[in-house]
């Protein structure tokens, strides 16, 4: 009996080990981003804003946040426009083929991003268009589509397909239907698919670095070529505010979740 | 009856022409182009010919980057098995009321940005960073170890990456068998360990397979880690196409690497289908 606790505990003391080499660079990169040293490294020499300070001023660095909020909301928006008609369609008909179109819209998430980044660019220049926020904004929508069908898949399975049959059959018109039933209990998958796709777009570094220009660099974009003269303690800071962003949007997304979760119990 | 068969055609042919006009054909175009050639002037010259190809295979400088990719993608996924399967076990097991808490915290690194968790590795595996500054403060070395621009930083940087997906696909496989199985074998005499070989272990193989699969798929593609945590002689396949696209405009040639490796990935994703089945990976991404 006693080796099995001890076994136990070895596990536990595994999982807590994986935990803290997860976190420690992420935790090590929002010390040091208060660091006032040159060199963004350790030792600590103290604690100042200096580095948030200096980010506040760096103009190109609030462009790319720019552009990357802008290019990350449109990104939302349009791929959950048509990944919800197409999940409905998955979810709610039965047609033929149906495995190979879900397969094939599926398949972004396999495909090197690599891959996506040179086939968009060649197709692009065989059209003789130039590089532009279309081509950052088309690009994302198909990186992103896909985590929207499979998000909003997974909800629009557990709504009774009886609830709509029911409005349908008490004379409502199929839009009705879906802005009175179906949207009011799907949006929190919708509202996840935009947060997700948000996310990734707003994360996104390998495609976009085939796809950006000078003018429309995202934030990553920008870290990366920043990155190319080695680590500096504004990059730490740079580093800070994302995380503190990106971490609080989950845990606020949840708290809305739970909002509405509650808004329709009423 | 009415027949509604065109209704799922209308709602589908958006998503539909989204990816057939910037996947389907895109691709296709990175395949035609790879059999052109190059004009010494930098024009591209259509043709049907295996030029790009040859030059790939001719002598061992690019096949040994595929196989530096290979190697590197199949250590990330042993890593990533024994860094995952423990943690995804525990939180089968457990009972704590901190589990969803615990979840949640394990599934933070998807949200946060890939580049900032890629170059914070530089924070502590750097000449300065927190190992050597700990080491050198104790006086267990006098010199900083070199620890960054090796492919053991770059496998680093991926675990971090890949680690939740692993996890993820695990614990969802797990957490579908019956507990009541291992009881029944250990009532029927078997310890803890051999009711989890037996038991529990092959239950969960599912998921193993799908997390390692995917682990390994997004390893192959991968560009940044080894860009910010790879010497010169850890450069990746991405890095190549990226260098011969970017770098050098030469078109079919970095259209035919990316050719090479979208079959590679085809044939080991067209394997594990047929003996696995491709549906658990998006059946576990959707618990995102």
């Amino acid at each position: 009996m006693k080796k099995i606790i001890s076994g136990w505990s070895l596990i536990k003391i595994f999982t807590l080990l994986v935990y803290i080499w997860m976190f420690a660079p992420i935790v090590a990169v929002v010390i040091l981003a208060f660091n006032p040293q040159q060199f963004g490294s350790f030792p600590m020499e103290g604690f100042s804003f200096k580095w948030f300070v200096k980010l506040s001023q760096n103009s190109t660095i609030l462009d790319a946040f720019k552009n990357s909020l802008v290019l990350g909301s449109f990104t939302a928006i349009f791929s959950t426009a048509i990944g919800v008609p197409a999940a409905m369609a998955f979810i709610r008909y039965e047609f033929k083929g149906k495995d190979f179109f879900n397969t094939l819209l599926l398949a972004p998430i396999m495909i090197p991003e690599v891959v996506l980044g040179v086939a968009l660019l060649l197709f692009i220049r065989w059209l003789q268009q130039p590089k532009s926020f279309a081509l950052l904004l088309i690009g994302h929508v198909v990186l992103t589509l896909p985590y929207v069908l499979l998000i909003v898949q997974a909800r629009l399975v557990g709504i009774k397909k009886e609830y709509e049959e029911a409005a349908l059959s008490l004379g409502a018109n199929p839009l009705q239907t879906f802005r009175e039933i179906t949207f009011p209990l799907l949006a929190p998958a919708i509202f996840a698919g935009m947060l997700f796709s948000f996310t990734i777009s707003f994360d996104d570094v390998t495609a976009t670095l085939f796809w950006a220009t000078a003018q429309n660099q995202t934030v990553p974009v920008k870290i990366f070529g920043m990155l190319r003269n080695s680590i500096s303690p504004e990059i730490n800071a740079l580093g800070a505010v994302m995380i503190v962003l990106t971490v609080s949007t989950p845990l606020l997304a949840g708290y809305i979740s739970r909002k509405f979760a509650k808004g329709a119990g009423k | 009856m009415k027949n509604k068969s065109w209704k799922p055609w209308i709602l589908l042919s958006p998503s539909l022409a989204a990816v057939f006009f910037l996947l389907v054909v895109p691709v296709c175009f990175v395949i035609v182009y790879s059999f052109w050639l190059r004009a010494p002037s930098g024009a591209d010259i259509p043709a049907f010919q295996f030029g790009n190809y040859a030059k790939f295979f001719e002598d061992f400088f690019y096949p040994s980057i595929l196989l530096t990719t290979l190697r590197v993608a199949l250590e990330t996924v042993l890593l990533c098995l024994i860094m995952g399967y423990i943690p995804a076990y525990f939180f089968y097991k457990t009972e704590s009321r901190f589990k969803p808490f615990l979840m949640i915290i394990v599934m933070l690194p998807f949200w946060i940005s890939f580049i900032i968790r890629t170059l914070s590795w530089i924070n502590i595996l750097g000449d300065s960073g927190l190992i050597n500054h700990v080491l050198m403060k104790i006086g267990f070395i006098q010199q900083p170890i070199a620890m960054l621009y090796n492919e053991g930083a770059v496998i680093m940087g991926l675990l971090q990456y890949l680690l939740p997906f692993m996890i993820l696909n695990i614990y969802v496989s797990l957490d579908g068998i019956d507990k009541s199985l291992a009881e029944a074998a250990k009532s029927l005499g078997c310890t803890e360990w051999q009711a989890f070989r037996e038991v529990t272990m092959p239950l969960s193989l599912p998921g193993v397979s799908a997390g390692c699969l995917l682990v390994f798929v997004l390893t192959c593609g991968t560009y940044l880690p080894p860009m910010i945590l790879g010497g010169p002689g850890n450069e990746m396949i991405a890095n190549l196409i990226f260098k011969r696209v970017i770098g050098t405009l030469d078109w079919p040639f970095g259209s035919a690497i990316s050719a090479i490796l979208l079959i590679l990935l085809a044939i080991i994703v067209y394997t594990y289908n047929r003996y696995m089945g491709i549906t658990q990976i998006f059946k576990t991404l959707s618990n995102e």
